[in-house]
C-alpha cells in the first residue's frame, strides 16, 4: 500500500466517522438503528469471513461466540440494584451478583472469553474438514444455547436478562467497527495473512511450506471468536436485553449470507454485504404490507413474503453469483482509480480472473 | 453415585419402557439418517433440506388426507411420489449447477434451498400447527406386559430394516448400485467409463427423497404436529446420526440412528435432572466421535489425496 | 460441448432472473409510492396505532390470533377523537433484533400514536427501551413476563402476569385434592419457566410439604418426543402434572403421556387455549385443566358480548383468549387516547397510567402502579373438543 493510500483511507475513514456523527445528531432513532445493526453486523461479517473466507474453514459456530460476548455484556453490566427484578424467578449466583463492569470492559471481558472458549474448541474440532467442521462448529453453538437455557442462575435462563443500559450511539459503534476492520485488513496483509491464504488453497502444500496448519487455523479461529464476542455484545447493548433464543443456530445463516454475498475472502465485500442484507430486509418490508394496485388488492402480498423473497435471493445469489459483490478482491483505491479509467474494462478483467 | 441409585429404583417395568421408546425413536432417526447417507454418499455434501423435505411431505400427507380427503394409503403413494419429484427439483435447481463448483458453495445452496422450503411453507400454510391425519389403525395403543406403546412404534422399525435390506440390495447387486457406487468412489473416472452420473445422482435423490417421506409419514404418525419448522431438528439429529455410523454407509446409519435414539432416552432415565441438556446430548456426542473416530463408526478410513 | 451449454444456461437464468429483480424492485417502489401519496392526503385526519406481532417465524400462530382481535376491534371502535383509526401492521418476525427495528420503525416512520403488542415477552422487552426513549406508550397483548412492565413507564400490557398465573393454578391443583405433583417446563421458553416457578412456591406453601414437587422435568421449544421425561414422571405416579408451555409441544405431550398411561390429569395456562390444541391433542387433551382470562359464559360486559357476535361473524368458532386479550389491548390504548383528548404521546402515556374500571371483553379493567391489569383468572377445561368453563378466581 502506498503512502498516498493510506493517507486516503484514513481521510475516507474521518469522513466516514463525520457521516456517523451526522446521523447521531441528525436522524431520527429508526435510521439510527438500522445503521447501528449494519455497524454491528459488519464486525460479526468481519469475523466470520476471517474464518470461512480467508482460512477456508467453514464454520458455523458464531451465534454460540456471539452468546458468550452477549452474555458476558447482560450478566456483568446490568446496575447491580435492579439484578433482584431481572433475576426474580432464581436469585444470582452470589459469585457474580455484585460485579459490575462499564460496557467496554464488558465487551473486552466477552470477546476474551470467547476466544478462550474457541481455543478450547478448536483444538479438536479444527481437525475436521468441510462439512463435518460446519457441523460440529454448529453443534458446539447449540451446546452453548442449551447450556444457557438450563444455568439459570447464572445466565437468568430462559426468562432472559433486560435493562442492559442502552448503547445507542453511532458514533462508539462507528468505532468498533472501524477497529475491526483494520485489525483485520492489517492482519489480512501481515504474514499471518498469507499464512492463512494458503491454507484455504492447499492445505497438504502449505504445509508442506512449513506453515503450522494448527497455530494458524486456532489463531484465526480465536480472533474470529473475539470480535464475534465483542460483535455479541454490542448486539446485546443495542437491544438492551437478551435471551436464548436470539442465539438459535439460524442467527448465523444471516452472517453466512453477509459473506457470501460480499464474496468470501473479501473484508470491503463483507462491509458492504452488511449493508445490503440490514437495508435490503428493510426494503423488502413492502412485500409484507398488503398492496393496492390499481385499486385491486394483490394477495400475494401478505406476511411472509419478504422472507420467501430473501431466501431466493440468497439462492440466487448462490447458484449465479457465486464470487458474490467482491470475489476476494478488495475494494482498494487502485481498483477504485482502475475502475474510474475504464469500468467496462475493468469488469470484464475481473471476470476473466474469476 | 446417582446413577447407579437411578438404576436401582428403577423399576423393571420402567427400564423395559425406556427401551421401548428409545429403541422407537432410534428406528425413526435410522429411517431418515438413511436417506441422508445416501445423498452423502454419492455428492460428498450435507443435503440441509432434507429435513425440510420431512416436513413438506407431511405438508402432503395433510393436504390429501384432511383438505381432499383422499384414502390413507392411496395418500401415502401420492406422498411419496410428490416427495421424490420434490427432492429431484431441489437437485436440478439447487445442486446440479454448482456440479463443479467448491464444496463450500454447495453447502451454502443446501443451506439455502432449506431456508427457502421453510419460509415458503410458512408463507404458503402459515406457522399455525396443523395436526398430521390420525390413522387409527396405526396410532393406536398396545399394552405388552407392563409396557405401553403404539401401533406405529411396532411398525416403524420393521420399515426400517425393510428399507436397509432393500437399499443394501440395490446398492449391492444391481446395476444402478454398482453404478452408484462408482460415483461414489470417484466421480471423474466413473464418468468417463461412461456412467451417466446425472442420472445416478438423480435416482439417488428419488430414493432419498422417498425415503425421506415414509419417515415422514412414521414421524406424523408418531408425533402428529406439523409446523414449518419442524423438519429443522430431526434434520440435524439423523444427520448427526448418519455421522455417527460412518458417513455414506448405509448399515452406519442405522447404527448411529439407534445410538443416538436410544441415547436420548436412556440418559434421561438415568439422570432426570439432565433433561433440560436432553437436545445438547446430540452434538456432544457428534463432537466426542469426530474427535476419536472422524470417519464414524462403520466408516472407512480414507486419506486426503493431494 | 456440455459445458458451454451450461454456460449459456446460465447466462440466460441470469437475465430472467435480473428482469425478475428490476420488476421485484419496480413493483416495491409502486407500492412504496402508493403508500405514501395516501399518507399525504389523510395524514391531518387519522390516528394511527402500532400493531406490533410476531406474524413470521416461531410466534406466528400466536401472532396471527391476536391480530384477528385488534382487526375486530378496529371494525369495532373504527374511530376516536372524531378522526379515524389506522392500524400498521408490523411484523416483529418472532426475532428480538426485527421487534427493536420494527418499534422504532412505526414510531419514527409511520409516526403512531400509540403501539398494541407483542405476543412473547422477549419480542416486548427488546422494544421496550424504544418506546421509553421516544415517549411513546405501547400496550402489550400477552406478555406475560413480569420485567417487560417493571422499571418501565411506557409498557403497559392487557393479560395477567406470570406470578399470578402460577399460583392460580396451584391453589386449584391443591383444592383438587393434589398432594404430589409433577412439572413439566418448557425450559426454554420464559412464560414456562416463570408459571412452573411460581406454581413450585405456591404449591409448596400450601402443602407445607418440600416434597411435593415430585419431580421437575425440562424440554426444549421444538422437541417432539416426551416419552423420557413422561415414563419418569409415571415411576413417581404423581396426583397431577403441571405442564406450561407452547400449544404445539404441549398438546403432544398430553397425548404421549395418555398413550404411556398416565391417568394424572394434566394443568397448564393460557397458551393452551387455541384450537390447534385441541386438534393436535385430540381426545388426549379431554379434561386438561388450564387458567386463562376470558371464558363466554363468565362473559359480562356488554363489550364481551359485541365482541363474541363479531367474531362468530367474521371467523367462525370460538374466540381464543389470546384473541380476546388483543382486542382489550386495542381497547386500553384507544380508551387512553379518548381520555388524553389528542395525539401527545405523553399525554396518552398518563391517560392509559390511569386506565380505570374500562368495560373490556375480559371483564372490568383497572391498572395497577406497574401497569398491569388487576383482573380474575378462569380455570378451564376440554370437553367433547371445546373449552369449557370450570371455575372463577378473582383477584386478590
Amino acid at each position: 500500500m502506498k503512502k498516498k493510500d493510506v493517507f486516503l483511507t484514513l481521510i475516507a475513514i474521518a469522513a466516514l466517522f463525520g457521516v456517523a456523527c451526522f446521523v447521531q445528531t441528525e436522524m431520527d432513532s429508526y435510521i439510527r438503528r438500522i445503521v447501528n445493526l449494519c455497524l454491528v453486523y459488519a464486525i460479526i461479517g468481519l469475523s466470520m469471513n476471517l474464518t470461512n473466507g480467508f482460512v477456508g474453514q467453514f464454520s458455523l459456530g458464531q451465534a454460540g461466540f456471539m452468546a458468550i460476548g452477549a452474555y458476558v455484556v447482560g450478566i456483568f453490566t446490568v446496575p447491580v440494584e435492579l439484578r433482584p427484578n431481572v433475576f426474580y424467578a432464581a436469585p444470582m449466583n452470589p459469585l457474580i451478583a455484585d460485579i459490575q463492569m462499564p460496557l467496554w470492559l464488558a465487551l473486552i471481558a466477552g470477546g476474551l472469553l470467547a476466544a478462550l472458549v474457541a481455543f478450547l474448541i478448536g483444538t479438536p474440532v479444527l481437525r475436521l474438514r468441510g462439512d463435518y467442521l460446519a457441523v460440529a462448529t454448529l453443534g458446539f453453538s447449540e451446546i452453548i444455547r442449551i447450556w444457557i437455557t438450563n444455568a439459570q442462575s447464572i445466565t437468568n435462563g430462559a426468562l432472559g436478562i433486560k435493562d442492559i443500559p442502552p448503547l445507542n450511539d453511532v458514533r462508539y459503534i462507528f468505532l468498533a467497527t472501524a477497529v475491526t476492520f483494520i485489525f483485520i485488513a492489517l492482519l489480512i496483509n501481515s504474514s499471518y495473512g498469507r499464512a492463512f491464504k494458503a491454507i484455504r488453497e492447499d492445505e497438504i502444500a502449505a504445509e508442506a511450506m512449513g506453515v503450522s496448519l494448527f497455530w494458524h487455523k486456532n489463531l484465526a479461529f480465536m480472533i474470529s471468536a473475539f470480535f464475534a464476542g465483542v460483535g455479541g455484545g454490542l448486539y446485546g447493548a443495542l437491544l438492551g436485553t437478551v435471551d436464548p433464543k436470539n442465539f438459535l443456530f439460524t442467527l448465523t445463516y444471516n452472517f453466512l449470507l453477509i459473506i457470501v454475498l460480499g464474496g468470501m475472502g473479501s473484508i470491503t465485500g463483507s462491509m458492504l454485504g452488511a449493508v445490503i442484507v440490514t437495508a435490503g430486509l428493510e426494503f423488502l418490508r413492502v412485500f409484507d404490507e398488503p398492496l393496492m394496485l390499481f385499486g385491486m388488492d394483490i394477495p400475494l402480498f401478505r406476511p411472509g413474503f419478504r422472507m420467501v423473497i430473501f431466501s431466493a435471493l440468497l439462492m440466487a445469489c448462490v447458484l449465479f453469483w457465486r464470487h458474490g459483490i467482491m470475489g476476494t478482491s478488495e475494494l482498494t483505491w487502485k481498483n477504485i482509480r482502475a475502475f474510474c479509467k475504464n469500468p467496462f474494462s475493468f469488469f470484464g478483467r475481473k471476470g476473466a480472473e474469476r | 453415585m446417582e446413577f447407579f441409585q437411578a438404576i436401582a429404583n428403577m423399576s423393571g417395568d420402567s427400564l423395559a419402557q425406556h427401551l421401548a421408546n428409545g429403541i422407537s425413536l432410534g428406528s425413526l432417526y435410522a429411517l431418515i439418517a438413511i436417506g441422508y447417507t445416501m445423498v452423502y454418499g454419492i455428492l460428498l455434501m450435507i443435503n440441509f433440506a432434507h429435513g425440510d423435505i420431512v416436513m413438506m411431505a407431511c405438508y402432503f400427507a395433510f393436504f390429501g388426507i384432511t383438505v381432499f380427503h383422499i384414502p390413507w394409503y392411496i395418500t401415502f403413494v401420492g406422498v411419496i411420489i410428490a416427495t421424490a419429484i420434490l427432492g429431484v427439483v431441489i437437485e436440478r435447481t439447487a445442486y446440479r449447477p454448482l456440479r463443479d463448483a467448491p464444496k463450500n458453495s454447495v453447502l451454502i445452496s443446501a443451506i439455502g434451498a432449506s431456508f427457502l422450503l421453510e419460509n415458503l411453507a410458512n408463507y404458503l400454510f402459515s406457522g399455525r400447527p396443523m395436526r398430521f391425519p390420525n390413522i387409527e389403525l396405526l396410532s393406536q395403543n398396545i399394552s405388552i406386559g407392563g409396557i405401553q406403546i403404539q401401533a406405529i412404534c411396532l411398525v416403524i422399525p420393521v420399515i426400517t430394516i425393510i428399507s436397509l435390506v432393500v437399499l443394501l440390495h440395490i446398492v449391492n447387486h444391481t446395476k444402478t448400485g454398482m453404478a452408484m457406487r462408482a460415483v461414489s468412489k470417484d466421480y471423474e473416472i466413473a464418468r468417463v467409463m461412461g456412467v451417466d452420473i446425472d442420472k445416478i445422482i438423480s435416482i439417488t435423490f428419488i430414493i432419498g427423497s422417498s425415503l425421506a417421506a415414509i419417515g415422514a409419514i412414521m414421524w406424523g404418525i408418531r408425533y402428529p404436529g406439523i409446523t414449518p419448522m419442524m423438519g429443522v431438528m430431526p434434520g440435524l439429529k439423523c444427520f448427526i446420526a448418519a455421522v455417527i455410523g460412518g458417513i455414506g454407509n448405509i448399515k452406519g446409519a442405522v447404527l448411529g440412528g439407534f445410538i443416538l435414539g436410544l441415547g436420548e432416552i436412556l440418559i434421561v432415565a438415568f439422570f432426570p435432572q439432565l433433561s433440560g441438556y436432553r437436545d445438547a446430548f446430540a452434538f456432544i456426542v457428534l463432537i466426542v466421535i469426530l474427535f476419536y473416530k472422524p470417519t464414524g463408526l462403520l466408516g472407512e478410513k480414507t486419506t486426503e489425496k493431494v | 460441448m456440455q459445458t458451454v451449454k451450461k454456460g449459456q444456461i446460465t447466462l440466460k437464468m441470469k437475465k430472467i432472473l435480473s428482469a425478475l429483480l428490476a420488476s421485484a424492485v419496480a413493483m416495491s417502489l409502486v407500492a412504496g409510492c402508493g403508500g405514501e401519496k395516501k399518507e399525504d392526503a389523510k395524514a391531518s385526519d387519522v390516528i394511527k396505532v402500532g400493531v406490533f406481532l410476531p406474524l413470521t417465524g416461531d410466534n406466528a400462530a400466536g401472532g396471527e390470533l391476536e391480530l384477528r382481535g385488534i382487526k375486530l376491534a378496529n371494525k369495532l371502535h373504527p374511530e376516536v377523537l372524531g378522526k379515524k383509526i389506522e392500524l400498521v401492521v408490523a411484523d416483529n418476525k418472532s426475532d428480538k433484533a426485527e421487534a427493536a427495528s420494527v418499534a422504532a420503525r412505526l414510531i419514527e416512520k409511520d409516526k403512531v400514536s400509540v403501539i398494541v403488542g407483542s405476543y412473547g415477552s422477549s419480542l416486548s422487552m427488546a422494544a421496550g427501551n424504544i418506546v421509553k426513549d421516544s415517549k411513546v406508550p405501547a400496550v402489550g397483548t400477552s406478555c406475560t413476563n413480569p420485567q417487560v412492565t417493571a422499571n418501565n413507564d411506557y409498557y403497559f400490557r392487557a393479560c395477567f402476569i406470570d406470578p399470578f398465573q402460577g399460583t392460580v393454578m396451584a391453589n386449584y391443583a391443591f383444592k383438587q385434592g393434589a398432594k404430589k405433583v409433577a412439572i413439566v417446563q418448557e425450559v426454554s421458553n420464559d412464560y414456562a419457566v416463570g408459571l412452573a416457578k411460581f406454581f413450585k412456591e405456591a404449591f409448596i406453601k400450601l402443602t407445607g410439604d418440600e416434597n411435593s414437587i415430585v419431580e421437575i422435568a425440562n424440554y426444549q421449544t421444538g422437541d417432539k418426543d416426551f416419552s423420557a421425561i413422561l415414563t419418569n414422571i409415571k415411576a413417581k405416579n404423581p396426583d397431577a402434572i403441571f405442564a406450561p408451555g407452547n400449544f404445539t409441544e404441549s398438546a403432544l405431550l398430553v397425548k404421549q403421556a395418555r398413550q404411556l398411561g398416565i391417568e394424572a390429569p394434566f394443568m397448564g395456562g393460557d397458551t393452551w387455549e387455541t384450537q390447534e390444541f385441541i386438534d393436535v391433542g385430540g381426545k388426549d387433551v379431554e379434561g386438561v385443566a388450564l387458567s386463562t382470562a376470558f371464558d363466554r359464559e363468565k362473559a359480562t360486559t356488554p363489550e364481551a358480548k359485541k365482541f363474541l357476535d363479531e367474531y362468530v361473524k367474521e371467523y367462525k368458532g370460538e374466540p381464543s383468549a389470546l384473541t380476546a386479550m388483543a382486542y382489550d389491548a386495542y381497547l386500553i390504548a384507544i380508551d387512553g387516547i379518548k381520555r388524553a383528548g389528542s395525539t401527545d404521546t405523553v399525554k396518552i402515556r398518563d391517560a392509559i397510567a390511569a386506565t380505570k374500571d374500562l368495560e373490556c371483553v375480559t371483564g372490568m379493567t383497572t391498572l395497577d402502579k406497574n401497569g398491569d391489569p388487576i383482573k380474575g383468572a378462569v380455570i378451564k377445561t376440554v370437553k367433547d373438543g371445546k373449552f369449557t368453563f370450570l371455575d372463577f378466581v378473582e383477584a386478590k
